[in-house]
């Protein structure tokens, strides 16, 4: 059985009018949404981040959004009034960025954030969005719940602090979360725990992630479908588990020139860029 | 007897600050780099790698407090660092948007090194520096505002190769670049090795970076070496410790498996 998509995007363009002209920085970008992982990799300048802020119009000032439709649960986005978008952004659609230094208010405390995130969603009381906001951060294990709700931002390390981001992104219980790079800055053995915690809610509330990153082995190894993009346009769509056998010569390009643990260190290939790519 | 090993360290520790606010970043640690050979430092945020760079490169601040020995070609290295060390040892940092001077050319930026050695013919070995680094003489009279993250970093490797070092001492050196842009910059790191003889350190986060590019690596974690081993156990997956293996499986892209046996390898 086939389930609506949560998100239908057709043929959006996002343009910014700069000094030296008209920057086209998405061109046409076409996907559907589902309660899925849905990848969008690609390199500095591909317009993968714009693509995911395009959504939720997050845009600078000097940027246009276009698009043929752009559709989030029957609501047409791009008609919506501001006070039907504010009602979506942070409670049904939500965007957790890369890093929580930039991301979190440094003085206010952590738990007080993840409480006002929650009551502007809602109309609970203090106590009960302060039971809400403690439970979450169990669920996204952070073992001293208690000591950390009263910690300030600047008192806890980088996993912790997108662990908690990404509990207040949870909180209102969106149908889709927007991650942009969402664990680019955290180490390792941090990331693929963090990713736990994305893949639960994708499993356990059928939420729709559409995860942004430049990592395609990452990508390849957490999501279920991938969006290549290349110079603002989605060169290939490919079920994540083929992403080494795909087809379109970027996206090998890409693949072929990572280093690999168990590779014999000769040369890299080295990508060569076709300008019929970008057309 | 063999000859010394290029650069020897015995027993590296590194404090920051005093007394109950004291820091140990670094816990006693030892390796030897072998001369021509590459030799990695890989860990997590906070093992203590970039220090242990710092610490060879001479260049952590003064109020840092540094014991044991470190030692180049045999020579015992003191605190304070010669001009005759800098010539030999030169370092490539991580953000090649932070580490050149946004004001001067490209041209300015390979010079000034040249001239503080008191080395002839600067003028050849601008053009030489930015061709062994794959830019051609149109990049000369730029400044780095107008270049490509890649190509910043070119002209980096370029300035700490223009005096001949022997050692150099790479600190993320691909880190903030696209992945084709790295395979790049990887490939020119290699072939300049190669060519000129070099001796390598590198820190990284990646274990697939080091793994490319080094013959041997130490494994970091909470200021002290868990395990030194080479390329080959790496390739061939087989570490010893529980804690290497561990991050060589988180290397590998996400395994929801891998989250559930994670541990906490206390100091």
């Amino acid at each position: 059985m086939k389930r609506q998509p949560l998100l239908v995007v057709e043929d959006l363009r996002v343009t910014f009018d700069t000094p030296r002209g008209r920057v086209e920085a998405v061109r046409g970008v076409s996907f559907e949404l589902g309660r899925e992982k849905l990848g969008i990799v690609g390199e500095s300048g591909s317009g993968k981040s714009q693509t995911g802020r395009a959504l939720l119009g997050l845009i600078a000032g000097n940027g246009r959004i276009e698009a043929k439709r752009l559709s989030f649960d029957g609501i047409d986005l791009l008609a919506a009034d501001q006070r039907t978008l504010r009602s979506i952004r942070g409670a049904r659609i939500s965007m957790i960025m890369q890093d929580p230094k930039f991301s979190l208010n440094p003085v206010i405390s952590v738990g007080e954030q993840i409480v006002e995130a929650y009551r502007v969603h809602t109309k609970a009381s203090k106590r009960e969005a302060r039971e809400r906001a403690l439970n979450m951060l169990s669920a996204v294990r952070i073992r001293h719940p208690e000591h950390v709700f009263d910690a300030y931002p600047h008192e806890v390390s980088g996993g912790m602090g997108q662990r908690i981001m990404i509990a207040m992104m949870m909180i209102p219980e969106p149908d889709i979360i927007i991650a942009d790079e969402p664990t680019s800055a955290l180490d390792v053995t941090v990331q693929i725990q963090v990713l736990a915690i994305l893949d639960d809610m994708v499993k356990e509330r059928g939420t729709g992630l559409l995860f942004i990153s430049h990592d395609l082995n990452l990508v390849a190894s957490f999501c279920d479908r991938v969006l290549v993009m290349y110079a603002g346009r989605v060169v290939e769509t490919v079920a994540a588990r083929d992403l080494r056998s795909a087809k379109h010569p970027y996206t090998r390009g890409l693949m072929n020139c990572l280093p690999r643990i168990e590779g014999d260190g000769s040369d890299l290939p080295v990508l060569k860029r076709d300008p019929e790519w970008a057309q | 007897m063999s000859v010394a090993p290029m650069i020897e360290v015995d027993g590296l520790e590194v404090v920051f600050g005093h007394g109950s606010r004291a820091f140990r970043a670094v816990r006693g640690i030892s390796f030897s780099v072998e001369a021509g050979t590459s030799f990695g430092l890989v860990g997590e945020s906070g093992s203590g790698k970039t220090t242990v760079l710092r610490a060879i490169g001479g260049l952590l601040p003064q109020s840092a407090h540094v014991s044991g020995l470190m030692r180049l070609a045999g020579e015992t290295l003191g605190i304070e660092r010669s001009r005759a060390f800098r010539r030999r040892v030169q370092i490539v940092f991580q953000d090649p948007y932070g580490s050149l001077h946004p004001r001067h050319t490209v041209d300015q930026i390979l010079g000034e090194p040249a001239r503080v050695h008191g080395l002839h013919r600067v003028d050849d070995r601008i053009r030489r520096a930015l061709l062994e680094v794959g830019l051609d003489a149109s990049f000369r009279f730029r400044y780095p505002h107008q270049l490509s993250g890649g190509q910043r970093q070119r002209v980096a490797v370029a300035r700490a190769l223009i005096i001949e070092p022997e050692i150099v001492l790479l600190d993320e050196p691909t880190s903030a670049l696209d992945v084709s842009v790295q395979a790049e910059v990887l490939n020119v790191l290699g072939r300049l090795r190669r060519e000129h003889g070099l001796t390598y350190v590198l820190v990284s986060h990646n274990l697939a970076v080091v793994s490319h590019m080094c013959d041997q690596l130490a494994v970091m974690q909470h200021g002290m070496v868990v395990e030194t081993l080479n390329v080959g156990q790496m390739r061939t997956d087989t570490p010893e410790h529980p804690y290497t293996k561990q991050l060589v499986r988180a290397s590998r892209g996400y395994d929801r498996a891998a989250v559930e046996t994670l541990e906490e390898f206390e100091v």
